[in-house]
């Protein structure tokens, strides 16, 4: 367990430093780069060379990118030049993470407590009404696109429940503790904050819900129908066991093992999903961030954000992989 | 009384777009307290679909079934979902044919017993735990403190059994059901649980009805045996009867195609000709007359009732006179 | 009550023996009944007719801002409705109707487009790589597994980033790429279970070429999977183009609309006018669902666990 641990992250450390060299490359390489980015396209060729020279970009993209190596283990990753000009790319991401954190938890928790009962319910009355109209309406999930549905929400829903419509927390007086702003206000005690904090999250955390809730419903779904039709199952029902105990302990102790690997890989969709989300909501996290990058070309921040998103999305890969060993006797006691 | 009374069961099923299919046509049996009754037949002979229905197994949608099962006098078709599951595990226990995909891969094994304790005989898992210890060593599984922690993917084919049969016989239930419970065991383990399986229930004198295709594990087991084919019972004696003089075709077929130590070097088998898909339905005559040697022009006109022939039950138009080799040599 | 199966199983053995169906053609049997695919179908097919008659059907050119003299700018108001223009008209005063229904074409170039592009990079690499083994294969799996771990909208995004001039074809290729890794594996696995499969020993043990194995044998019989997962990219590339123009990474020209791009670059106004963002998105809604539909049903056709 412990080498496989070791092994995966070797290979995370070569997937990062394969992507920053992509996408180091990409920054400098490609047409209009930087120094477009920072001039525009009709600057005069003098103060190109000017700032080429000045940013070192002259120099062989070896060279450039072993300096830039340099500087990254340092915690220089470059300063921001739209998102927010002249702070520095890391206190960006610092900055942000935590939003982007709390309102994946929250999506994803939604997700799992819609997806996984909704699931089981419709595997048990499989060409139901009741199945056929979840399976519809989680493949319409899949069909709507993310950023409308924030703004569906956004304009429709916040007005009629009375809902903030953008931003991470009215300007009130809470204590920042660790930056998850809903937590912070159960540590200080300051309940309001909370409060505050989960009325601003539960939108946007629905909106980024819908596609890890779609796709954990069809898992738990398509699960649930295979261990039924197990031969376990059927033994247990000749036990006489009571049904909640036939559910719990035979049926989705066995259907969730596909559930939690499909989990992991739903992080992926949720921080692609935040980049969207975020931006209608004004939600000031790294999707937030990357949106106003992408919009704006700030290669810093980009180059940071993207392979930061990268990092977390192998980990949190990893771990759920780990877990699934825990949870799964055949591979644990192998 | 007989312990379980089973009479005309049928059971159709019934998909939508597709022809009812009687899979159970009209069974009906007998078990005495501690008494061994065989089903016998081939796969597709609807005796697995009968142990499914006595136990109230089979799904609610799709599965029509008619007929009586009584077990203590008590018709169990009749019961509601609620009072089946408190019988089953209690009254009736099941041992399947594959002990692999019938125990549950992430429960371990000392769970998967103590909880059929817990929920019938109301034990607080503690003491289950001495109970489940105890049961496993009654049924010969080594060290049995260790396996109780144990999954299913950790015990061999025949321990997996070995444990089935420990949860089914754990509430000492009255009636135990094996269907094919040795099938997918190796050769050497099958004899194993089999003689395992009669010492048991010998000692807790519990009734079994054993259901294979196997007329091997009839001869050293069962007391009496139906043959089943097509859904109907078509033979049913006891067994020194039925193998010492099998009338109905059927019968004879199986026993003549069972290759024997004994038999002279260079003698053929005598393999039953066709498969189960050349079956003409009940309503038109015999069902296995288009297989049959005995096959007469009204075998597949008229339906053949079933017939009293002291203590042995036949339906057949033209039965094997008693003493006739395997009917036909074909070569293998 | 779950335990259809051992009847089932019964059933099967004892009378179904005989059937020598291909899973192909019992495949399409079931689809032709299936409501379901039927529905996906029936919407696909509306939506491919509409794309293609849409020069004609279109009441007016969707790039003449006819009604420009009806839009105020300060005040913010579009065309209503009106005699000759049923839904009336957009921020440049364009005719909403035209251009929502010739922007069903470009919508479909995109899906089909990357579609395309993402099989055949997919198909190449794949190939390659599950045919040959070897280094061939580590190399090629190395490339797609550092594609795979950045999460795919992501890469998407990044990639569209990457041209200073976005385009349509920008769109289209940004999409494609993020679905090379895919398919890419798709066949990779399906050929690698393959080459060891008794039809390949066999006709490798006859001396039958390589490359004839390999696109007569190998590459038919993975057909299925990529059928499926093509039938899903078409959905949601058309999906992830709207999102491209939603963060401004989409095509600029928009006198040629695609419904992504209509939807993605209106989001200024939605709270004002909703039915600019709401009429291309329900299009791309429906569209989606109809190919997602035909995916699913097909996917769980071709899925031999299913023959029943």
């Amino acid at each position: 367990m412990l080498r496989y641990t070791i092994r995966r992250l070797v290979q995370l450390v070569g997937v990062v430093l394969v992507l920053s060299l992509l996408l180091f490359a990409w920054l400098r390489l490609l047409p209009g780069g930087p120094v477009s980015a920072l001039l525009g396209e009709r600057a005069t060729p003098e103060s190109r060379e000017a700032l080429t020279k000045q940013l070192g970009l002259d120099q062989p993209i070896f060279i450039q990118y072993f300096k830039f190596l340099g500087r990254a283990a340092t915690g220089d990753f470059g300063v921001s030049t739209g998102v927010q000009p002249g702070d520095s790319a890391l206190d960006i991401f610092l900055q942000r993470f935590p939003a982007t954190v709390e309102l994946s938890f929250f999506a994803i928790l939604i997700a799992i407590a819609v997806g996984v009962p909704l699931g089981y319910l419709s595997a048990k009355r499989r060409g139901s009404w009741f199945d056929n109209l979840s399976v519809v309406g989680s493949l319409i999930g899949v069909a709507v696109p993310v950023f409308f549905l924030a703004y569906v929400l956004k304009d429709v829903a916040s007005s009629a429940l009375g809902l903030p419509s953008s931003g991470r927390q009215d300007a009130i007086d809470a204590t920042r503790v660790t930056g998850f702003f809903t937590l912070d206000g159960v540590i200080t005690g300051e309940w309001d904050a909370t409060f505050n904090a989960l009325e601003h999250l539960i939108l946007p955390a629905i909106a980024l819900a819908t596609i890890p809730f779609a796709v954990i419903f069809r898992i738990t779904r398509a699960a649930v129908l295979d261990v039924l039709d197990e031969d376990f199952v059927r033994t247990a029902e000749s036990k006489g066991l009571t049904a909640p105990v036939i559910r719990r302990r035979h049926v989705l102790r066995n259907a969730m093992l596909p559930v939690v690997t499909t989990i992991g890989l739903q992080t992926g969709a949720l921080l692609s999903g935040a980049v969207l989300t975020e931006k209608v909501f004004s939600f000031a996290g790294v999707g937030e961030a990357l949106a106003i990058g992408f919009e704006r070309r700030d290669y810093p921040v980009l180059l940071l954000l993207i392979i930061m998103a990268t990092i977390v999305y192998v980990v949190v890969n990893l771990l759920v992989d780990l877990s699934y060993a825990l949870i799964d006797p055949r591979i644990r006691t192998r | 009384m007989a312990l379980l009374e089973v009479r005309d069961l049928t059971v159709v099923f019934q998909r939508k777009g597709e022809e009812p299919f009687r899979a159970v046509d009209g069974v009906s049996f007998d078990v005495e307290p501690g008494q061994t009754v065989g089903l016998v037949g081939e796969s597709g002979c609807g005796k697995s679909v009968t142990s499914l229905a006595i136990m109230g197994l089979l799904p609610k949608r799709g599965a029509k079934i008619t007929g009586t099962v009584r077990y203590d006098g008590t018709d169990l078709l009749k019961l509601s979902d609620k009072e089946m599951r408190d019988r089953r595990g209690r009254d009736l226990g099941m041992v399947f044919q594959d002990p692999l995909s019938s125990l549950n891969p992430v429960v371990p094994i000392g769970l998967q017993v103590t909880e059929v304790l817990e929920r019938h005989r109301g034990m607080p898992r503690k003491e289950a735990m001495i109970e489940a210890k105890d049961l496993l060593d009654k049924v010969g599984i080594p060290d049995p403190n260790r396996r109780l922690k144990e999954y299913p993917h950790q015990l061999s084919g025949g321990m997996r059994q070995r444990a089935l049969i420990a949860i089914a016989l754990a509430c000492r239930p009255k009636l135990l059901i094996a269907d094919e419970p040795t099938t997918a065991l190796d050769v050497t383990i099958q004899a194993q649980i089999l003689s395992l399986m009669k010492e048991l229930v010998q000692d807790l004198g519990t009734a079994l009805v054993m259901i294979t295709h196997d007329l091997g594990v009839v001869a050293g087991l069962c007391d009496e045996v139906n043959v089943l084919y097509g859904g109907k019972v078509v033979e049913k004696a006891m067994r020194h009867k039925l193998f010492a003089e099998p009338r109905h075709p059927y019968t004879h077929g199986l026993l003549a195609s069972i290759p024997r130590l004994d038999a002279a070097p260079g003698e053929k088998l005598t393999p039953i000709k066709g498969s189960v898909a050349d079956n003409i339905p009940w309503s038109q005559g015999c069902a296995f007359a288009p297989r049959c040697p005995n096959a007469l022009d009204v075998c597949v006109q008229v339906t053949p009732a079933e017939e009293d022939q002291l203590g042995r039950l036949l339906r057949c138009h033209n039965p094997v006179v008693p003493g006739t080799p395997a009917a036909e040599e074909v070569p293998v | 009550m779950v335990l259809g199966l051992s009847s089932k199983k019964e059933k099967i053995d004892g009378l179904a023996e005989s059937s020598g169906t291909s899973l192909a053609a019992s495949a399409w049997k079931r689809l032709r009944r299936s409501p379901v695919f039927l529905t996906g179908a029936v919407i696909i097919g509306i939506f491919i007719l509409i794309s293609l008659l849409s020069p004609w059907l279109a009441p007016h050119n969707p790039a003449d801002p006819m009604l420009i003299d009806q839009v105020v700018k300060a005040r913010n108001e579009i065309p209503p409705a009106q005699p000759g223009h049923p839904l009336g008209g957009d921020l440049q005063g364009r005719d909403f109707l035209s251009r929502l229904l010739v922007g069903s074409q470009q919508t479909l170039i995109v899906g089909v487009g990357a579609t395309l592009i993402g099989l055949s990079g997919g198909l190449i690499l794949g190939t390659l790589a599950g045919a040959l083994g070897g280094w061939v294969d580590s190399v090629v799996m190395r490339i797609v597994d550092v594609m795979l771990s950045l999460p795919s909208l992501l890469l998407a995004f990044s990639i569209a980033a990457m041209f200073a001039r976005p385009s349509q074809f920008t769109v289209i290729l940004a999409v494609a790429i993020v679905q090379i890794p895919v398919f890419a594996r798709l066949l990779r696995g399906s050929m690698l279970a393959q080459r060891h499969s008794d039809h390949v020993l066999a006709a490798t043990a006859l001396g039958v070429k390589k490359g004839a194995i390999v696109f007569r044998h190998m590459l038919p019989n993975s057909l299925g999977p990529v059928i499926v997962q093509s039938t899903l990219v078409l959905a949601t590339a058309i999906i992830e183009a709207a999102a491209l123009s939603f963060l401004g990474l989409g095509n600029p020209d928009d006198r040629i609309p695609e419904w992504g791009q209509m939807l993605g670059d209106v989001q200024k106004v939605f709270d004002t006018h909703p039915h600019l963002a709401a009429w291309p998105a329900i299009c791309i809604i429906i569209v989606a669902l109809g190919f997602t539909l035909m995916g699913e049903t097909l996917r769980e056709a071709l899925d031999p666990k299913n023959r029943r």
